[in-house]
């Protein structure tokens, strides 16, 4: 499903990612894991799409084909969603009222109708359900005074009504709390399918948890310097970073 | 000749199809005298910086129209609030069109300033406000007092609540072109009264007209205005509009303003508080693009104690268009407990766009709360990425920040018609296809 080869990205002439390699394959879940300014949010970005980052070298191929120039809302209707680490207040835009238009955003560039109002609604019902979302959160201005664990939950919600097919989380744990993560990873997992993949960033072992990958990867310094199991997650939480540091 | 030169030498063939024994006609004199002495106000007054109308005064304007228009009901039907049942005062190239309008003499008066200004019944009332709140020390609006003929005259006797909107529009063919114009309104609500109007000037075609507006609003004791103002006209309509408002006890006027397109658009907007606990508002959305420009200055002068005024205007500006607010509060020492607010916050969408702003507050009581701010920006590109990311076109993601921006201003209108349309022009200028209503 995802490819990347070689990835070099830079902002404002300043290197970040270094020769990114990776595959996701559909029905698998990744995790990256590292150290803050390796350069984990920048890969998510630079995926979805986000033209502050330039690509200076290699290629990212989205079901076999590359991606590198298209936009983000391209990459969007093709089926790639992230959930920011810090998702963007949008004073004005209520949640419901955004989910509908990016949904319907992606069916007209698909050359579908426009989803009808009901069937709408109903969906936006059983997700908001999935992940225990009160109804008046929905006519609040997307993210505008939500709390951090707010946000996250309400980034789920929105990966729910795209149903997107490679789900990029960048630390959708770091900010809420043990009963929220719960419902959250559980409203992954339920989205979860043999046809699509999740890429989880975390900085901890305890969304693994609940999320299980198949892959886990450490990214430092702009590389994966190191991939494993399930097992390398626990391992990290529990010594750290400095011996791959000291292996790299 | 000079337009000065031709509205000076007008004026006798102008004295000659009216009443010359009405008190008005007076006032006429003097303002002309004013206006001959003072001319056009040019950038070299404080108040005129930014906008300059030496453009416009070189078109060689017709002042009487010559030609009758009458134009069809279903080429202009989109420019009134067609969806609902309102009274309306039509005027095409400033000649009324009974066939458009929709007047009424039933409970309360809602017809022609032609009419107000010669028949003996309205004298006493037209003796009182006609020109009492309209500043002579003005050259536009003294140019205006002096041609003052023509326009709507709207009357909410006391306790009485319009039970429909009033529409006040003006429309100009192109037929007598190039056009200049020069409506007089006269708007009285007495004690307890309501009314709701919307006034809307409209070129049908791409001939220069200038409109050269004047209107009068009174608000007495308790009485309620809510008064919008749709500008969204063609790029070679030019609006000069003096709104000038006097307020009396425990009274909310409250004005819109749409600025939504246009060649030079200037909106003198005036308030005046003639007693206490009085509630000024002032809000407007202006989006222009291309070479449009507009011109919002504001007075609200607070002259007595225990009174608000709240002003929130949004700018959005593209292509080359130039905004200028210039917002006066003016608090005198007697008018303690003042309250008021003004706001302006501005977008360019790129760096050829420009905005002028420039709160002035000139306070002399100490106990009151004021509050100004002005900000100007670009729209934010971590929210774009968000929203593309999402899958929302970037022209459309650009159009819902924008949108966004200045939608707060939408919710005081009380008309979901009118609403709708503002939402509806503000996508078709945005060039995008989205209904809003976020
Ligand atoms: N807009 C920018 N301008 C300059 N440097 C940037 C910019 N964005 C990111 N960087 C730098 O790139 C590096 C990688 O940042 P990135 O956010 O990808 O790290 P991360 O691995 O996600 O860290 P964390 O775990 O703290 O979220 C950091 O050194 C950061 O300072
Ligand atoms: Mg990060």
């Amino acid at each position: 499903m995802l490819q990347i080869q070689n990835l070099h990205a830079q902002i404002e002439d300043k290197p970040i990612l270094k020769g990114i390699n990776l595959e996701i394959k559909p029905g698998e879940v990744h995790a990256i894991m590292g150290p803050n300014g390796s350069g984990k949010s920048t890969l998510s970005s630079v995926v979805a799409g986000n033209e502050d980052y330039e690509i200076t070298q290699g290629e990212i191929l989205f079901d076999q084909e590359s991606i590198n120039e298209e936009d983000a809302e391209t990459r969007a209707h093709k089926g790639i969603f992230l959930s920011f680490q810090y998702p963007v207040e949008i004073p004005g835009v209520s949640v419901t009222n955004f989910v509908k238009t990016s949904i319907n955003a992606a069916r007209v560039a698909q050359g579908l109708e426009e989803m009808p109002a009901n069937e709408m609604l109903k969906k936006i019902r059983e997700k908001a359900a999935l992940l225990e979302i009160d109804s008046k959160f929905l006519s609040r201005s997307l993210n505008e005074g939500f709390s951090g664990g707010e946000k996250k939950r309400n980034e789920i919600f929105q990966m729910a009504m795209l149903e997107p097919k490679l789900a990029i989380l960048d630390e959708t744990d770091s900010g809420l709390d043990i009963d929220a993560l719960k419902i959250v990873a559980n409203g992954v997992n339920t989205l979860k399918s043999k046809d699509n993949a999740v890429l989880v960033i975390t900085h901890y072992q305890r969304l693994l948890d609940y999320i299980v990958p198949d892959y886990v990867h450490v990214l430092f310094d702009g590389r994966i310097v190191k991939s494993g199991d399930k097992e390398l997650a626990k391992e990290l939480e529990a010594k750290g970073y400095d011996w791959i540091k000291a292996e790299v | 000749m000079e337009l000065k030169e031709q509205l000076l030498a007008s004026f006798i063939a102008f004295e000659e199809g009216i009443d010359q024994k009405n008190p008005v006609h007076d006032k006429r004199v003097a303002a002309l005298a004013y206006f001959e002495e003072n001319g056009f106000p040019t950038k070299k007054l404080e108040a005129w910086k930014y906008t300059s109308l030496g453009k416009i005064l070189k078109e060689n304007y017709t002042l009487y129209p010559q030609v009758e228009t009458s134009i069809e009901l279903k080429d202009v039907k989109t420019y009134f609030l067609y969806d609902i049942d309102t009274y309306k005062v039509v005027f095409i190239d400033g000649v009324y069109s009974p066939f458009l309008s929709d007047t009424t003499h039933d409970g309360l008066d809602v017809c022609l300033m032609s009419a107000a200004l010669s028949k003996p019944k309205y004298a006493a009332r037209i003796d009182k406000y006609f020109g009492a709140v309209a500043p002579a020390t003005d050259s536009l609006t003294a140019l205006n007092t002096a041609y003052a003929k023509e326009g709507a005259y709207i009357y909410i006797p006391k306790s009485v609540v319009a039970e429909k909107p009033i529409e006040i529009i003006h429309f100009s063919t192109g037929k007598n072109a190039p056009i200049w114009l020069q409506p007089r309104n006269l708007i009285v609500v007495e004690e307890n009264a309501q009314v709701q109007i919307l006034e809307r000037h409209q070129s049908l075609s791409d001939a220069p007209v200038t409109t050269n507006s004047v209107t009068e609003i009174f608000a007495e004791k308790e009485a309620l205005v809510d008064y919008y103002k749709v500008q969204n006209d063609r790029e070679t309509a030019s609006l000069l509009d003096h709104t000038y408002i006097s307020q009396e006890k425990n009274s909310h006027v409250s004005v819109h303003t749409f600025a939504l397109g246009g060649n030079i658009v200037r909106n003198t907007l005036n308030f005046y508080q003639k007693d206490e606990h009085i509630m000024s508002t002032l809000k407007g959305i202006t989006l222009l693009k291309d070479q449009e420009h507009t011109d919002h200055s504001t007075l609200v002068h607070h002259a007595h104690p225990n009174c608000e005024s709240h002003q929130d205007y949004k700018g959005i500006f593209g292509g080359r268009a130039t905004g200028v607010f210039n917002g006066k509060i003016l608090v005198d020492k007697i008018a303690q407990k003042t309250n008021a607010f003004q706001q302006n916050n501005n977008l360019l969408l790129n760096d050829k766009a420009t905005i002028n702003t420039k709160p002035q507050l000139e306070i002399f009581a100490d106990d009151v709360r004021c509050s100004h701010g002005c900000t100007v920006g670009q729209l934010d590109e971590e929210a774009l990425f968000y929203l593309r990311s999402r899958g929302i076109p970037r022209k459309e993601a650009q159009a819902l920040l924008t949108y966004a921006f200045a939608s707060n201003v939408l919710d005081s209108v009380q008309l979901p018609s009118l609403k709708k349309r503002i939402e509806d022009s503000i996508a078709k200028k945005l060039g995008v296809n989205l209904g809003f209503n976020l």
